[in-house]
């Protein structure tokens, strides 16, 4: 465990030595933003007072989404670099590196969200929450977080560049315009809108804007949490399994 | 046991390529041994080998008396490695790297352990700053030094004065010297015949796959035909020896 924190520290130094990887992490969700709530905002009909209350969630999965390719992207450096091997041929953990990455991107990715809720808040943001919900909201948010970065870890370990280290995570990114992060999916044509109703994204933006709002969160909380459960779950043992082989 | 390292019909191969068809060899304790052989003979491959980083085909390979294959983590206790290529941290400082390392072998005062190094290797005035300022063989140095921390009785150096000049290398010869005199075993690799003259106990070239010849400099030297020696000058050096064993390409 010290050795988990010990390496953990190791990757934060790096992240505070080149703070860039934060900033670039919050420049896409920051333009999408912007891009909704200034130019496109005014067209979209969602039924709720202001639209970047609306649109919050989906841009926080957004950020997410693009900060693990940061994951992958270190993981992947890493494992090029010989001082891999160097922990590899020393008496701690054979695991504590791969923990030490999955700490650190959840740190990294907890302070890109806390930065792009402050943009928000600039923009007119405000919501009705009170403490619990705050906390039921860092904690779906820390879920997500996991399940995307044990996903990561698998292109991390595996990619042969590093352009194919940080590749996957574009769909992913991706995946918020086909569900109701942006627009209310009873908008959208039959097909399009089966799939944005049942893909994750839906029922995680759903149940973090209700309880942005205090409203009931209903089944979608419980969907939610299963998506990132299941996927956490589905993930961790892939990545798992791939780190095992490589290092064998 | 009485040997620090011990290998027997070590076999490799990476898909259809047979690197190691049988190695075997043994190194005494507190010796140093150079394994000699040309670009691509496998000589990295038996050190990641010994250092459990690669699981061998066949053969065993025991390692301060533990098996490589059964009692990996024992074997990671016994041993240091400095690979190949530079294992430091770029973006860290050079002392940052030696804390590291230092706090992961779980020592008491990383930070003395860290400036005492960094004097021994000539690292002080460079020890704040950013690895990835360093030279080559500033790096190289720092590597080695990394290797140190914890006093393992163990230590397998891969090729470690490739890409030095003559002054660094001589500053790592003698960080190697020392070592061995406080009774250190240190495995070291070389294309370098010089380096395993100046340096080894015993020397070991691995050709093809084997182990073609193992024994101490004079030993080696006795191989070449006595006629030979009549025909030149002075006293043949082991680079004579080494290219009449493996017989050099262009002569064919
Ligand atoms: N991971 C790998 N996959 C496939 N082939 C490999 C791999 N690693 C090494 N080889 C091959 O195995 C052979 C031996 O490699 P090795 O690195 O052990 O040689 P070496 O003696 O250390 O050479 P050098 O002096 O260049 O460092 C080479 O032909 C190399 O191409
Ligand atoms: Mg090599």
């Amino acid at each position: 465990m010290t050795d988990i924190f010990t390496l953990t520290g190791r990757s934060l130094r790096h992240i505070s030595r080149s703070p860039d990887t934060i900033i670039t992490t919050c420049v896409t969700p920051v333009m999408f933003m912007l891009l909704f709530v200034y130019v496109l905002g005014g067209a979209i009909q969602t039924g709720s007072a202001s639209y970047v209350n609306y649109l919050l969630p989906g841009i926080l999965l957004i950020t997410v989404a693009s900060g693990i390719a940061y994951t992958a992207f270190r993981l992947f450096m890493d494992m090029q670099n010989g001082i891999f091997e160097r922990f590899q041929s020393m008496p701690i953990a054979r695991s504590s590196v791969l923990w030490a990455h999955v700490l650190t991107s959840l740190v990294a990715n907890m302070i890109s969200l806390v930065v792009v809720v402050l943009v928000a808040l600039l923009m007119g943001f405000r919501s009705s929450a009170g403490l619990a919900s705050w906390l039921a909201v860092a904690g779906i948010l820390i879920l997500f977080t996991l399940a995307l970065t044990w996903l990561a870890v698998i292109p991390g370990l595996t990619a042969k560049t590093i352009d194919g280290a940080s590749a996957f995570s574009y769909p992913l990114i991706f995946l918020p315009f086909i569900s109701s992060a942006f627009v209310p999916t009873d908008s959208m044509p039959g097909p399009v809108r089966a799939f944005a109703e049942n893909q994750p994204v839906t029922s995680i933006a759903n149940a973090l804007r209700n309880l942005f709002t205090e409203q009931p969160v209903g089944d979608d909380i419980w969907i939610a949490l299963a998506w990132c459960v299941g996927i956490l779950v589905v993930t961790y043992f892939f990545a798992m399994s791939t780190y095992r082989r490589k290092i064998s | 046991m009485s040997q620090a390292i011990q290998v027997r019909g070590l076999e490799k191969s990476y898909k259809d390529l047979k690197v190691l068809k049988g190695v075997d060899f043994e190194v005494a304790p507190g010796s140093i041994f150079a394994l000699l052989g040309s670009n691509g003979a496998g000589k990295t491959t038996v050190v990641k080998i010994l250092s459990t980083l690669l699981r061998a085909d066949a053969g065993s390979a025991g390692v301060n008396g533990f098996d490589v294959a059964r009692q990996p983590a024992d074997v990671r206790n016994s041993i240091s490695l400095t690979g190949q290529f530079a294992a430091v941290d770029e973006i860290l400082t050079g002392r940052e790297n030696l804390v590291l390392v230092a706090r992961l072998r779980h020592l008491k005062d990383a930070g003395t352990i860290a400036d005492d190094l960094l004097a021994r290797f000539s690292l002080t005035d460079a020890g704040g700053r950013k690895v990835a300022t360093y030279s080559g063989g500033m790096r190289r140095r720092l590597d080695i030094a990394m290797s140190l921390i914890g006093s393992p009785p163990i230590i397998f150096l891969d090729e470690p004065t490739t890409g030095l000049d003559p002054q660094a290398r001589i500053e790592v010869w003698a960080a190697v010297r020392e070592l061995a005199a406080q009774g250190t075993t240190v495995l070291l690799t070389t294309q370098y015949l010089d380096e395993a003259e100046q340096l080894a106990d015993r020397i070991a070239i691995l050709h093809e796959g084997k182990i073609i010849v193992t024994g101490t400099l004079a030993e080696l030297k006795q191989l070449l035909p006595p006629a030979k020696v009549e025909y030149v000058e002075k006293q043949p050096t082991l680079e004579d020896v080494f290219l009449t064993l493996v017989g050099t390409k262009d002569q064919k």
